[in-house]
């Protein structure tokens, strides 16, 4: 499984999910610098990580959606490459139109730094076939605009559709309006591209994936993909 | 030339800093007010010199940079 992985100025979990791709895969993917339009040929999988691309200025993603690269990331996209946006990169994939869409400020107006707890909605999915349906898991967060909001038409698309995949839920499985952290659109933590190719999550599946860390609940989300794309 | 961009919520949507400033404003004692909603501004110099062509290009780059869409409107002032 060939990927790759866009540093923007202000990434910072780039280096992160590149560890835990080079532990999943055996490989590590190539750090493909914002300024450079084309991406590496033969590419399975593009990783747009989290961070503060561009400071955050004007909306959090507005600016990296217009880097050079993410031309690069559209064609993939458009000739079917997975896509996985996460926490910043979710940003940028909505700003850019790849998903469906925004992210705004949390509803409590705090930045949210702790674990939650996550249902896994679909196991149908390249990123998500190591999952149980329905599985409990428990991934941090760390985000100041992670509420997630779609129009009603977009809302039923994304029900109707199976594309939601993550849902913020309580330690049981339950999805609870206490146990949504940030206001997000029916407890919605991670949605899927029209065509499922594309996935964006706010949760950092990348920092719970190794003991040492101390969980490894997001270890599948990446042997999910090294199985579905190899 | 000048132009300015004010970009706002749309109606409907949830604004979190627009009801903290609300609820800030009661508790000061500013009873009267139902609502607050926060937006921006961005001013703009430009280099054109006829108005409408201006307005057409910032209109462009409300759509393709300046508002997102799917959350904001926007509405442009330009000052010959």
């Amino acid at each position: 499984m060939k990927s790759a992985v866009i540093v923007f100025p202000g990434s910072n979990c780039d280096r992160d999910v590149a560890v835990s791709l080079e532990q999943t895969t055996g490989r590590p993917p190539v750090m493909h610098w914002h300024a450079d339009p084309a991406l590496p040929e033969d590419l399975d999988l593009v990783v747009v990580p989290g961070g503060f691309s561009y400071g955050d200025y004007l909306r959090c993603g507005a600016m990296a959606a217009h880097a050079a690269a993410m031309t690069g990331v559209r064609k993939a996209a458009e000739r079917g490459v997975a896509v996985l946006g996460i926490c910043n990169g979710f940003q940028v994939l909505c700003e850019t139109g790849l998903l469906p869409g925004a992210l705004m400020r949390n509803r409590d107006l705090r930045f949210l730094c702790k674990d939650v707890h996550l249902r896994v909605e679909t196991t149908d999915t390249l990123f998500t076939g190591h999952y149980a349906p329905g599985q409990v898991i428990r991934i941090p967060i760390a985000h100041h605009d992670g509420n997630y909001v779609a129009d009603l038409a977009t809302q039923c698309a994304l029900e109707d559709e199976d594309r939601v995949v993550f849902r913020y839920c309580d330690p049981a499985g339950k999805v609870t309006e206490d146990a949504n952290p940030n206001g997000s659109l029916d407890n919605i933590a991670g949605i899927l591209s029209e065509e499922r190719t594309v996935l964006g999550l706010m949760p950092h599946p990348e920092r719970l994936a190794d003991p040492r860390l101390g969980g490894t609940d997001g270890r599948p989300l990446f042997a999910s993909l090294l199985e579905a794309l190899s | 030339m000048k132009a300015r961009v004010h970009v706002t919520l749309k109606p409907g949507v949830l604004d979190p800093q627009g009801k903290a400033i609300a609820n800030a404003l009661h508790s000061l004692g500013f009873d009267g007010v139902k609502e607050a909603r926060q937006g921006k501004v961005i001013d703009l110099d430009l280099d054109d010199t006829d108005a409408e062509a201006a307005r057409a290009r910032v209109d462009d780059m409300c759509r393709q940079l300046l508002a997102n869409t799917v959350i904001e409107t926007y509405r442009i002032e330009v000052d010959p």
